[in-house]
Formats: structure tokens, C-alpha cells, sequence
């Protein structure tokens, strides 16, 4: 954000409140950057409004992420990171979506979205309905679980060897020569201390 | 020669060179001459001509594939051990396992070697390539591309330097000397 002041934050602020109105249910800022948390029903209604209203602009859609949360019970937060090169600025939108809830595809707005899309399905099995193809985009060919959920196992369930008798290579159920080795350090620099960016995770 | 001059040295290599290879050679045209024939080890020259034209086969999976490429260029220069990258496995006799194998890209280089008219050789460069190396534990990664593919010469590194690489290579020229068989 170049050159900017605290009122033209707060002017940018009441803007998207009085553009999105209701369906914000949280705004932040957050390290100097704008976020906003809206229902998940009415994300494409919100990215369409942000991406068309001259005001905004946001022509760019960065990346779109998510974040497991096992404990919540909405436990996946899905968060789109918004670019205007108009204005030169940038927007967080997030998201709130529970196990199986489906996510309406802004691919229509967006092109950008769609291998963003097939990631997040294949990463966190987060469905965008309406999405015009949704593979898996960077795991195995077959693959079973979703990665980057906490409740998956790291070395995952399966392996691959090459078969000398059936000449091909097959899969097989994980076995770990050596154990994981778990190094617990005590170090005072493992966790960020800091009380910006404590307060926007643990929220729901 | 005046002894502390430069090329003395060379010249007295050179001496030794030529007086061998004059007996060798006027050995060889007696048995001609005699016997009709002469007698050599086959082995030795097929291993001579195999370890002097290593084509390795560019297949790159990562970083290491950068350290490949320095082995490759002017600096290191691969090309005069007689060892030129190709780019089809039909053409090549070694592979250079260059990078982290995945399990997604495991079938490929099986099939890739599967290609690679005999006699072929692997050597497995980089911690990831040995034994899946920083992606050990990873659920996507192959822990040692030996489950793939048999391995000759594993080259050690985070990458490899290329200084690593080509010695790497010298010992499997090296090991391809020491073979006596002529079909692997």
C-alpha cells in the first residue's frame, strides 16, 4: 500500500461496507493490508461486486489458499487474495466452509482460479461447484486423501516400488526403514510472537 | 635434454610412450607374421570404447539438474570424456538421476530406463535421488530412486557440486573398466 493514510484506509473500509453491505461479517487490517471475512454462500457475489465496481477494481486474483482448522467446526478457512493494478491495492477475502460444503467456483470471474481450485480440491478435498474441470492437479495419478489436512499422515499411505515380476511399478502400503525422527526444539524463535498475527487465527 | 627445462618432463613421458607401444606393436606384427593371427582381449576394447563414449541421458527432476548442467558447460565440460547429453533414451547409455523423484514421475523413469538399449548404467545424484533425502518422510516422494531403477553410482550432496558429479562419473568409467563380461 503506497502513500496511504489513515483516512483513506477508513474511506476504503466504509466503501466496501456500503458496496458488500451486510454479508461482511468481520473487517480487519491486517499488517497494514485489508481482509475481510463474508458467508461462504456469498463469496462469488462478493468477488463479482469487488472485481466489477470501478471503485475497487480488483482485475487480479493473486492465489487462492486454505487453512485446516480441525478443531473448529467450520475447519477449513479458504482465503482469496485480490490485486488491483489500478489502484495498487491488494484484498484479502476469507471464507469459513465446513467438511463437505460446497463452494460456489469463481472461475467465471476469475481465470486464474481454476488450477487454484483444482489445488485447493486436491489439497484439502474443498469442492467448488460450477468449476469447469476439477482434477487433482499435483498429486499421483490415483491418489487417495487430501494432503495438507491435519488429519492426514505425512508419509501419507502408500509407496512405490518396481516389481520385478510383474515389470511394472506397484504400489505398497507404507513401511518406514528408519523412525521418524521428531526433533523438539525448545527455541524461543519457533513461534511468532506476535500479537497481530495471534489474534486474526484463532477467531471463528 | 638440459635438466630444468620446461618440456622435460613430457619428453621423457613421451620416450616411455612410444618405446611401449614400439614393442607392442612389433609383437603383435611377428604373431602376424608367424602365425597368421593375433590374439587380444576383446573385453578390454569394447570396455575402452564404452567407458570413452558415456552418453548420459538428460533427465533432470530438480536442483541437482542446475549442478548437471555446470558439469556439462565449459568450466567442467563433460564432453571431453567423450560423455554428450542426449536427448532420447534410444541414444543414451547412463542415466543421470538428477533431482527428487516423485511418485507421480516414478513410473515415467521406469519407463524411461526400460528404453535404454543395453548396456545401460544409473547413477543417482543428490541426497534425494540416494534415498529421498530432505523428502524422506514426504507421502509423495520415492525414498531412493534404487526402488526404481538399479543404481551403479550414487553421488552424495545437497546438490552435488559438479566437481562431485564427474567424479561420480570417473568411477563408473572406472567400474565399467573393471567388468570382464561383455553382455551385462
Amino acid at each position: 500500500m503506497n502513500n496511504s493514510t489513515n483516512k483513506e484506509n477508513d474511506q476504503f473500509l466504509s466503501t466496501i461496507k456500503s458496496t458488500i453491505g451486510k454479508d461482511i461479517i468481520e473487517t480487519n487490517v491486517f499488517f497494514n493490508d485489508f481482509q475481510i471475512i463474508v458467508p461462504s454462500k456469498k463469496i462469488f457475489d462478493v468477488l463479482t461486486k469487488l472485481h466489477i465496481n470501478s471503485y475497487f477494481a480488483f482485475d487480479q486474483l493473486i492465489d487462492i489458499t486454505a487453512i485446516d482448522y480441525p478443531e473448529k467446526p467450520k475447519r477449513f478457512e479458504v482465503v482469496y487474495l485480490l490485486l488491483s493494478t489500478i489502484t495498487n491495492q491488494r484484498l484479502t477475502v476469507k471464507i469459513y466452509v465446513s467438511e463437505g460444503e460446497l463452494v460456489q467456483s469463481c472461475v467465471s470471474i476469475f481465470k486464474s482460479a481454476n488450477w487454484s481450485e483444482r489445488e485447493i480440491w486436491d489439497m484439502f478435498g474443498i469442492f467448488f461447484s460450477g468449476h469447469p474441470d476439477l482434477r487433482r492437479l499435483l498429486t499421483d495419478y490415483g491418489f487417495e486423501g487430501h494432503p495438507l489436512r491435519k488429519d492426514f499422515p505425512l508419509t501419507g499411505r502408500v509407496q512405490v516400488k518396481y516389481d520385478t515380476d510383474q515389470n511394472k511399478v506397484i504400489y505398497e502400503p507404507v513401511n518406514l526403514v528408519q523412525e521418524y525422527r521428531d526433533f523438539d526444539f525448545l527455541s524461543p524463535w519457533e513461534r511468532p510472537n506476535n500479537k497481530e498475527m495471534n489474534d486474526t487465527g484463532d477467531k471463528n | 635434454m638440459e635438466k630444468g627445462r620446461l618440456r622435460m618432463g613430457v619428453d621423457i613421458n613421451e620416450n616411455i610412450l612410444s618405446s611401449d607401444q614400439d614393442t607392442l606393436l612389433n609383437a603383435a606384427a611377428s604373431d602376424i607374421r608367424n602365425k597368421g593371427f593375433i590374439i587380444a582381449s576383446a573385453d578390454k576394447l569394447f570396455n575402452w570404447a564404452r567407458s570413452g563414449s558415456l552418453w548420459p541421458m538428460s533427465f533432470g527432476l530438480a536442483c541437482c539438474a542446475v549442478e548437471m548442467m555446470h558439469a556439462a558447460a565449459s568450466r567442467y565440460d563433460m564432453d571431453r570424456y567423450g560423455m554428450l547429453f542426449r536427448p532420447s533414451p534410444r541414444q543414451a547409455d547412463v542415466m543421470i538421476v538428477a533431482g527428487t523423484l516423485t511418485n507421480k514421475m516414478a513410473p515415467a523413469l521406469r519407463r524411461v530406463y526400460d528404453q535404454m538399449a543395453e548396456p545401460r548404467w544409473v547413477v543417482s545424484m543428490g541426497s534425494c535421488a540416494n534415498g529421498g533425502g530432505y523428502y524422506h518422510y514426504s507421502y509423495s516422494v520415492v525414498r531412493g530412486c534404487d526402488r526404481i531403477v538399479p543404481v551403479d553410482v550414487y553421488v552424495p550432496g545437497c546438490p552435488p557440486t559438479a566437481e562431485a558429479l564427474i567424479y561420480g562419473l570417473l568411477q563408473l568409467q572406472k567400474k565399467i573398466r573393471r567388468t570382464a563380461t561383455i553382455a551385462r
